[in-house]
């Protein structure tokens, strides 16, 4: 695929492991933007799943809504290894502008399956090729003119399920799964899917090795993509006011939730929604509107990414001041607004701890699997109800739109943590309450509810600076002791985040730290550096800002520590430098970021010849 | 108002107390820090005597304010009630989640005219035409007081300024655009006319929707000047008021002994009445055209009129949009938030 133009030249040292053509290889299908290639892409992913194999798929799109390329990765792992690997063995080239390009990216014995009048040289003859007629399959079946366009991307579907050997009857089920049951386009569809099929089987005699197996790899597992996941996560973590303005890669969040809500948030008894979705004028609003919810004590939540981010800045500020919770869900992108804004990044991380003016350290969520995205979609409302403060949540693009393996959700059993909320009775009891007392000595005060009948409940929530008992003061030493509350609570904040994920593997002096969509190229790296190079790692997964003890412990236990995350000028590592300057120089920054997600060649390599030096 | 009754017209008596069982005391808020003779000050007091004969319970209200002098003035009355000042012409997004949040609340929001005119002219706009119920005061004093004297965009064409110079631009009316966003009570007042301002209020907090009341607030400190339209001097001057104004209570017995055709009366929802004696200009507050061309022609004409330019209840808010139950969002059991573990399962069932 063309977009190897962008990525650092394969080096002398691989360090990629040897592919099985069974079960162990990567399809890239290159359509136009467009052009509804996705219940096409959908199916022979949900197919290859069905079948028990472990895949993962990733849709790499341009910025534009139809004729520019875009192209869908499908990694097919009998490790079940799901990071974006460089270099695919089969193109499926149904976009020519970039066949030519595309077909210079595969490597020897790749396999070239493309529509038999497009035209574009075929200049490798290390290439298997397989020319498929396109036009007259169609045409034979005599598909309405208007669906022509549609069901053409069901053509390599065919052609690719004999080649591969994906079973028919399971690309049946899978396409009635992505048609939702549409009996009269599921058959449609799957009669072009047969008639490719069978074409190739009487004309295309198979010349290459790859092909897939049924496994039991699958069994029990979903797929879903991690905005979904967060959606839901949120509608059985009590959300009940979501504000939103629309932005790739965040829209797909709200999506969920409107999607889903009306499935698990209407009373069963009166069958009213528990829950109002509005879509905002712009992010601005839209935070406006989560702090007023949450203020009257509503879970509430927007979604968005970097550049309603920054819109929200101020909001953020006062919400942390005036200690008002709320959620945001950060899914990161490249840059600013023109940047590569459907490219995956992780570059918000230093912006998002300390979003806003004035000292400012926000809780941030860091979820590493769809799974954490659902867990998180509770958590994060806890989180901001507990510490009565906006809450970050930094999923990604990768992440958020691109569907993945899990274990199945469970409905949470940890009940709702509404914090330190005082109704009037409980008021009438506490002696001496002030909105911003520390009664408890955590830094988190109580707080009381617009609605709250008793007489001296009232206070006036601002930004500006207030006493503990909530009174307008410009008094130095008010805001001093505010701050040193507030620096506490933190402190408090620390030890109730969700942990890292540790993996400590025996005698391991070198330590690797990430976070998010890092995760599953570090995973791979970690077996490749382990058994091709002899390389053993620890491994911790950060899950939550701010940083904990344990994280300066794990520093400590290793020569050197490499931070490896998708942005160019090393985020977390500077935020770990801080956290840790006694261990400063046992940190490594392994930054980078290019727009696509990372591979597990890069990890390896980086830390092998990091080694050497 | 000699020919109708006086309903809630005359100051109640001192130390009485109201339907709610309140006091007036019970109503006030801290001393103000604004300067003294703020018009601010005067609205402030306007709603808390409001507020006191409409014997709201305070802990159902909420107070929403963004910044500016006009915006700190929530602190001054019903500090009984919850209240939020907020950033710079953004009340209305924080109005409009708490209000989705909590249905129950009367929402009573200050603001002026720089922030909402200017830094909050998108909020203010989007609020009304989503028409999320809330008493929205404009304290519009033509110039940003706390920031000392810069020229705001409701400034009058010519209007000078010691700090500022000349205005010459015209001034964005408010009530317009109120108008244009499809606001259902459109009101144009003056602070130094406590009467309407007062009769103004009770009629908002009554409405169900968004009540938008541009008062002229002069700025002592910046813009009173007696040239200046925005000034005590010229407002008592040049004042054209509408109609007389007057709120019956739902549960007031009111003889109107007036010869027919003089007194209009518009109906809100639950019983309360809007009774508006015409005085020399005829106008009918029902009739959106008619109080667009008001507008217009005030405009071209540099009039200052007051009193209830539009009426419309019939729109739906928000809150009635959105199909929320009667027990407010904020208010929800936790069981009632979290969907059950069967609607949960057969949803995790279709990823499957
Ligand atoms: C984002 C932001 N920009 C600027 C300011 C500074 N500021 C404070 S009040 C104000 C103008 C207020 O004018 P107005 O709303 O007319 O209120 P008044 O003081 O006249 O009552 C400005 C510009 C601010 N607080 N926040
Ligand atoms: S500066 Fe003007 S607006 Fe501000 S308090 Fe003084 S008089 Fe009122
Ligand atoms: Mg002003």
């Amino acid at each position: 695929m063309s977009t190897a133009a962008v990525e650092p030249a394969p080096r002398a040292v691989t360090l990629d492991s040897n592919r099985d053509p069974v079960n162990d290889f990567s399809v890239v299908v290159a359509t136009v933007n467009g052009s509804g290639s996705q219940t096409a892409n959908n199916t022979l992913v949900r197919a290859l799943f069905k079948m028990g194999i472990p895949v993962n798929a990733k849709n790499l799109f341009p910025s534009n809504i139809s004729g520019l390329p875009t192209w869908y990765t499908i990694r097919i792992s009998k490790d079940g290894y799901v990071a974006r690997r460089e270099g695919t063995e089969l193109l499926v080239a149904f976009n020519p502008a970039t066949a030519a390009a595309d077909l210079q990216s595969l490597p020897r014995g790749g396999v070239c399956v493309y529509p038999e009048d497009a035209k574009f040289e075929r200049s490798r003859d290390d290439v298997t090729y397989y020319a498929l007629p396109v036009k007259s399959l169609i045409a034979n079946l005599g598909v309405d003119k208007k669906l022509v366009d549609r069901v053409a991307n069901m053509v390599y579907v065919g052609a690719l399920a004999e080649l591969l050997g994906i079973e028919r009857e399971v690309i049946r089920e899978a396409l009635s799964y992505n048609l939702s049951g549409k009996q009269k386009a599921v058959d449609l569809n799957y009669n072009v899917v047969v008639a490719a099929a069978e074409f190739v089987r009487e004309n295309l005699p198979k010349q290459d090795p790859y092909r897939v197996e049924r496994m039991d790899k699958t069994d029990g597992l979903i797929m879903i993509d991690g905005n979904t996941a967060g959606a839901l996560g949120a509608l059985v973590g009590g959300l009940t006011v979501m504000a939103w303005y629309p932005i790739t890669p965040a829209t797909s969040l709200a999506d969920g939730v409107n999607e889903y809500a009306p499935k698990l948030r209407h009373d069963p008894q009166t069958e009213e929604p528990t829950y109002a979705v509005v879509q905002a004028e712009d992010e601005i609003a839209a935070i406006g509107m989560v702090l007023g919810a949450g203020w009257m004590g509503a879970r509430a939540m927007t979604s968005t990414s970097g550049p309603g981010i920054s819109l929200m800045t101020e909001f953020v500020s006062f919400g942390y001041y005036a200690e008002v919770p709320g959620v945001i869900w950060d899914v990161m992108r490249m840059g600013p607004s023109t940047g590569l804004p459907t490219r995956v990044s992780q570059g918000d991380v230093l912006k998002a701890y300390y979003l806003g003016h004035g000292d400012v350290r926000n809780i941030c969520l860091l979820p590493g699997t769809v799974k954490e995205c659902f867990e998180f979609g509770q958590t994060a409302f806890d989180l901001a109800e507990r510490f009565q403060q906006p809450v970050l949540v930094l999923s990604d693009l990768d992440l958020g739109m691109n569907a993945w393996m899990s274990e199945p959700f469970q409905y949470p059993d940890k009940p709702l943590d509404r914090g330190k909320v005082l109704n009037a009775e409980q008021l009438k009891a506490m002696e001496g309450w002030g909105r911003y007392k520390d009664i408890d000595g955590d830094g988190i005060s109580y707080r009381t509810l617009p609605g709250n009948e008793h007489p001296a409940a009232a206070f006036f929530t601002r930004g500006s600076g207030h006493n503990a008992s909530a009174g307008y003061s410009e008094r130095p030493d008010d805001w001093v002791s505010n701050m040193a509350r507030l620096a506490r609570k933190h402190e408090t904040a620390r030890q109730y985040v969700p942990k890292p994920v540790v993996d400590r593997r025996e005698g391991a002096k070198i330590g690797i730290i990430a976070f998010g969509t890092a995760d599953p190229a570090i995973v791979e790296a970690r077996d490749r550096l382990s058994t091709l190079a002899g390389i053993e790692t620890s491994y911790m997964r950060l899950r939550a800002l701010p940083l904990g003890d344990e994280v300066t412990q794990f520093i400590a236990e290793h020569d050197r520590v490499y931070v490896v995350e998708l942005n160019t000028d090393g985020q977390m590592h500077q935020l770990l430098r801080l956290h840790a300057p006694e261990h400063a120089m046992q940190l490594r920054s392994i930054a980078y970021s290019d727009g696509l997600p990372l591979t597990a060649r890069y990890v390896t390599e980086q830390i092998y010849e990091m080694e050497q030096k | 108002m000699a020919a109708a009754a006086k309903p809630g017209g005359a100051p109640a008596p001192k130390m009485t107390t109201n339907r709610a069982g309140l006091t007036k005391p019970d109503y006030r808020g801290l001393p103000s820090t604004l300067c003294a003779g703020c018009g601010h000050d005067s609205i402030a007091s306007q709603i808390i005597q409001s507020a006191f004969e409409m014997s709201l319970k305070p802990h159902q209200v909420i107070k929403l304010s963004g910044i500016g002098c006009s915006s700190k003035s929530p602190a001054y009355f019903l500090s009984r009630s919850h209240g939020i000042n907020v950033v710079h012409g953004r009340m209305p997004s924080v109005a409009t989640g708490a209000m989705l949040a909590n249905r129950t609340m009367k929402a009573i929001g200050v603001s002026g005219d720089g922030d909402t005119g200017s830094i909050g002219i998108g909020q203010y706009k989007h609020f009304v035409r989503r028409n999320v119920p809330m008493v929205y005061i404009i304290e519009n004093n033509g110039v940003y007081g706390l920031t000392k004297g810069q020229f705001s965009a409701t400034a009058d064409l010519g209007q000078k300024l010691k700090y500022a110079g000349t205005n010459e631009l015209m001034p964005i009316d408010l009530c317009l655009e109120a108008l244009v966003a499809e606001c259902g009570f459109v009101a144009r007042s003056f602070a130094g006319d406590a009467k309407q301002v007062r009769e103004l209020l009770k009629a908002a907090m009554a409405f169900n929707g968004t009540a938008v009341l541009d008062i002229i607030s002069p700025c002592v400190t910046f813009n009173n000047n007696p040239d200046s339209t925005k000034s005590y001097t010229y407002g008592k001057e040049h004042e054209e008021v509408l109609q007389d104004i007057s709120f019956v209570q739902a549960y007031e017995e009111v003889e109107i002994e007036q010869e027919p055709g003089t007194v209009q009366e518009v109906k809100l929802h639950d019983g309360p009445r809007i009774l508006l004696k015409k005085l020399d200009r005829s106008h009918d507050p029902t009739d959106k055209l008619a109080a667009m061309r008001l507008l217009a022609e005030a405009r071209e004409k540099q009039e200052f009129i007051t009193g209830l330019i539009y009426i419309n209840e019939s729109r739906p808010t928000l809150v009635d949009l959105e199909g929320l139950p009667d027990t407010p969002l904020a208010a929800l059991q936790d069981d009632k938030i979290r969907s059950t573990p069967e609607q949960f399962a057969s949803v995790m069932a279709e990823f499957q």
